[in-house]
């Protein structure tokens, strides 16, 4: 090697030194001597452990889904959203459910008042679900459930309704967000004890490996905890330990790892340094499939795919410049291409002070389309593979993702580091650091601490509040409380209880108390009445 | 002087509501923070309890109105004289509203961390 080509750090170069927000000091130059204990070089894309990409074509053949989010108030308008989608020719669709439903509160429930269908679907009983899903074809359209406090309960009244209808459960497919860890660190919709929050979800996978294989119970986000504070590094670490937690779970019921480690999926978050997010999709997607494969024994390789979903952040968007936004987000979107994303959205770039007009959510989608038809970002697979830079950070990454899973053992594992606040009170400061750099000019932000210019006072606006439908929903509420067989509901709400003091799987007894129309907020009190509530750990 | 922090009502976002709590605690402030879905009665014993000098109220669903009107007639009611104020997704056309209903002040969305330390070290003057 030559005197000249050994001289590429900051100090070398006379060049001031730089950081990445996850700590890691870039230097100015990398060569192949920075990869040199790599084994991408004999690496193919769709080859354990996958670092270049899950297939072996990836977009070439078939390119990544969009999939916007959407909340719809109430089950009725949700029905009419699925009528219009389809005769659009679309096949899938997000639900986003209302405040009450996500914490386990029936419509009329004193603490639900002013909430009712104000940030999406209200499910009272299954009635709701067999309203919203009405003349659906459910072998035809895939619906995930956008849930976590009450996922349970959500996927119970989703096969139930399946079953009424006839369907096979053993070919309904369909997701469920149903990552209740992180609800804990970020968003907030926990209801009981860490442990006990845990093993709903694992009766969940356990249930559906069982029943209804093609469903897939949970994706773990890393995205909240990333919103919440954490840097890029703690994202995917976070988020395999929680993984990892539920795997754990399903584990010890005796499940078959290949019986269920396919149906996992992620939901990431992108925002900020390019070549950073990259290598931590890139470094991560290699660890993942390591830690199943060599920790967990998969032989199945689907088993070992980490399957995402990776989409724009709110956390990098601005209320300042707000067309700044929609260049964030055409970058963000040709991040997420880059490293190889299943699925993609993007936030609209007036979601940072209002609801996303047609036109704005018209431009995400276009961004999308205009890099998957104009930019050739479809031609070729993983085209980074083999940059010295970018191979350098995914070893880093991998390494560095590894280290702080094992900061999280140190803390007692993820569930103890959870109940303890131990990551709430790590990820806040954070956050407030993030803050106070961007106020304070120490982190640049175009349009906010660069760059700016007098703005016009844009108006924050709120979906105005449905009083009529969330009046209606409580019409229903009392008719079905009315003429449902009401011994039976009782009957089947104690086998519920008797079920969690036996620590039995939930679902089986909870899927019979549904199809009664028993209420979620009944549901959920036999369960509290066992269980007991979380203790929330005050940490800033 | 001391300040309570609060998450009123369903609404779990609460990134915001911390980053505040830190800030006001560099700036000197003993800070007391809630914890996420207190009900307006449990958000007042805890501030006579911790005999705070003001509550604030972090809500980000839109519920703020609502939320705002339930504060002032229990603050009438037990008739308590804590200067309160409301944060978080607020448009700023109901700033007004919200202090005529009787928050002390309202921060709209894009409120900086440093002007609401600088608000409650002018309210630590008069106090």
């Amino acid at each position: 090697m030559s005197e000249v080509s050994s001289k590429k750090t900051s100090e070398d170069l006379g060049v001031k030194k730089v950081y990445l927000e996850s700590g890691i000091e870039v230097d100015p130059i990398y060569t192949k001597d920075d990869i040199e204990d790599s084994s991408i070089k004999h690496e193919m894309p769709g080859e354990y452990p996958f670092t270049r990409g899950i297939h072996s074509t990836m977009y070439r053949k078939r390119p990544f889904t969009i999939r916007q989010y959407a909340g719809f108030a109430s089950p009725e308008e949700t029905n009419e959203r699925f009528h219009f989608l389809i005769n659009n020719g679309q096949s899938g669709l997000n639900v986003a459910f209302d405040l009450p439903t996500q914490c386990g509160l029936d419509s009329d429930d004193p603490r639900a008042l002013g909430e009712v269908g104000r940030v999406g679907m209200t499910v009272d009983t299954l009635d709701d679900f067999e309203i919203a899903f009405k003349n659906i074809d459910l072998d035809k359209i895939t619906v995930s459930l956008t849930i976590n406090g009450t996922a349970i309960i959500a996927i119970a009244m989703y096969i139930a309704m399946a079953e009424k209808a006839g369907y096979d459960i053993s070919s309904l497919r369909g997701t469920a967000q149903n990552d209740i860890l992180k609800e804990f660190i970020g968003r907030g919709t926990w209801i009981f004890p860490v442990e006990k929050s845990v093993k709903l979800v694992v009766d969940t996978i356990e249930y559906c490996a069982e029943n209804v294989p093609k469903y897939s119970p949970v994706s773990v986000c890393g995205y909240h905890i990333r919103e919440s504070g954490a840097n890029p590094i703690q994202e995917m670490a976070y988020a395999f330990c929680i993984a990892k937690a539920y795997t754990d779970g399903a584990l010890s019921r005796g499940i078959d790892i290949d019986d269920f480690a396919s149906r996992l999926s992620y939901n990431f978050d992108i925002y900020g340094n390019l070549f950073e997010q990259i290598a931590k999709f890139r470094g991560g997607r290699r660890l993942w499939a390591k830690i199943i494969r060599e920790e967990y024994g998969a032989k199945n390789d689907k088993s070992c795919w980490l399957r995402m979903i990776a989409g724009g952040g709110g956390g990098g968007l601005t209320k300042e410049q707000p067309e700044n936004n929609i260049v964030r987000s055409a970058y963000y979107a040709l991040i997420s291409a880059l490293s190889g994303t299943q699925t993609m959205a993007l936030c609209s770039y007036d979601e940072a002070y209002t609801i996303p007009t047609e036109h704005s959510a018209e431009i995400s989608l276009r961004t999308m389309q205009i890099m998957i038809h104009e930019m050739g970002i479809c031609d070729t697979v993983d085209p980074l593979g083999g940059s010295y830079y970018v191979e350098s950070l995914t070893d880093r990454f991998e390494k560095e993702i590894k280290e702080e899973m094992k900061t999280v053992d140190k803390w007692g594992g993820i569930v103890n580091a959870v109940a303890t606040g131990k990551i709430q009170e790590s990820v806040s400061k954070q956050a407030y650091e993030r803050e106070m750099g961007m106020q304070t000019g120490v982190v640049d932000k175009v349009g906010v601490n660069i760059f700016t210019r007098e703005e016009e006072n844009k108006e924050v606006e709120f979906h105005p509040y449905n009083q009529e439908a969330a009046n209606n929903q409580l019409k229903k509420l009392k008719k079905i409380k009315a003429s449902r067989n009401n011994d039976k509901v009782k009957e089947l709400l104690v086998k519920i209880k008797k079920d969690a003091e036996d620590d039995n799987n939930l679902m089986p007894s909870i899927i019979a108390a549904v199809k009664e129309y028993a209420t979620v907020g009944e549901i959920v009190q036999v369960m509290k009445d066992v269980y007991g509530e979380f203790e929330e750990p005050i940490f800033f | 002087m001391k300040v309570l922090l609060s998450k009123p009502g369903l609404d779990g976002h609460d990134v915001g509501v911390k980053v505040l709590a830190h800030g006001l605690k560099d700036a000197g402030f003993e800070v007391f923070y809630s914890g996420l879905r207190k009900s307006i009665e449990t958000i007042i014993q805890m501030a006579l309890e911790n005999k705070v000098d003001a509550i604030g109220l972090s809500i980000l669903s839109g519920t703020h109105l609502v939320l705002a009107q339930r504060m002032n007639e229990l603050m009438n009611e037990q008739n308590l004289d804590i200067p309160w104020f409301v944060g978080g997704n607020i448009p700023s056309r109901d700033v007004n509203k919200l202090e005529e209903i009787g928050a002390n002040k309202a921060f709209p969305t894009g409120s900086k961390v440093l002007d609401v330390v600088k608000y409650f070290n002018e309210l630590k003057v008069k106090i």
